[in-house]
């Protein structure tokens, strides 16, 4: 419950997160009925290599973004401290 | 499987506490065309509907749990600091009685969400024209949503949610398009 003191940066970094994101999610959804656009693959290639150079530089300053291993964690272990997103 | 990623999918602010907006909120948490009803209602319709669209119902399904998470986030930022004297003038007496601040799958008048309000009939047209249907509902309810709002930050996340309904629909409306050619095929050949 504890709203953590988050910078300026935290919000810009996390608005381009969530920016890049959105591209992927409206292209996957768009490939899902138009599977041959192979512009539209490009693209959405394209900003996959994007989104994984964000959510690095994400993670790196303020901990997981995902669970089960598909983020890695310093000590002690990190994906269980707040803030959860609805709680910034 | 499932992975959860710790983050909204879009920002949401709220400017003030209003429990009596986030009463109506529960509409597209818990409610008949809600955002639960909705990734219930895909995910489970998937194992009985053509591969050529199993993809599209898996990923609207999961995006919904992302919208889902933004209607408890904004219920939540809209009650959080309201008072028991604050929650019964918005009409949320009877579920503080029941739940305190927590959060519950209602609709905006308290009615428990069940699994009548989202169907599977394993014709691959009747589930994605309920498909169509269900998310030009949401869209609706999100206008009068923003219509019941001053709050212009909250107004801003209705917004966005109200586009992806557009969005699902149009989808749909392609898959559907895409099986009656799958369909034709099969007959001439």
């Amino acid at each position: 419950m504890a709203e953590t003191m988050l910078d300026e940066a935290y919000y810009k970094l996390l608005h381009d997160l969530q920016a890049v994101d959105f591209v992927l999610v409206e292209l996957n959804l768009y490939l899902d009925t138009h599977p041959g656009d192979e512009a539209a693959i490009a693209q959405f290639n394209q900003y996959a290599e994007l989104r994984k150079r964000i959510a690095a530089q994400y993670e790196a300053a303020y901990g997981p973004l995902m669970n089960f291993g598909h983020s890695m964690s310093k000590t002690p272990w990190q994906w269980k401290e707040a803030p959860w997103p609805w709680q910034v | 499987m499932f992975v959860y990623e710790k983050k909204l999918q879009y920002p949401v602010r709220v400017s003030k506490c209003d429990p009596l907006m986030a009463k109506f909120l529960m509409e597209q948490y818990g409610g008949a065309d809600g955002e639960l009803a909705a990734a219930l209602r895909y995910l489970n319709q998937r194992y009985t509907i053509p591969d050529k669209v199993i993809g599209l119902l898996t990923d609207i399904a999961t995006e919904e749990f992302s919208h889902l998470e933004m209607i408890a986030t904004m219920i939540y930022k809209l009650t959080k600091d309201a008072t028991p004297d604050q929650l019964k003038a918005a009409g949320l007496g009877a579920h503080y009685a029941a739940h305190d601040n927590a959060l519950f799958y209602t609709n905006a008048a308290g009615v428990p969400w069940t699994a009548s309000y989202i169907q599977a009939k394993g014709d691959p047209i009747a589930d994605l024209y309920e498909d169509i249907a269900a998310e030009e509902k949401a869209r609706a309810t999100y206008q009068w949503l923003i219509d019941l709002t001053d709050d212009v930050d909250l107004q801003d996340s209705l917004k966005f949610l109200r586009e992806r309904e557009i969005v699902h629909s149009l989808r749909f409306r392609e898959a559907v398009e895409i099986l009656k050619e799958e369909q034709d095929r099969k007959i001439f050949f």
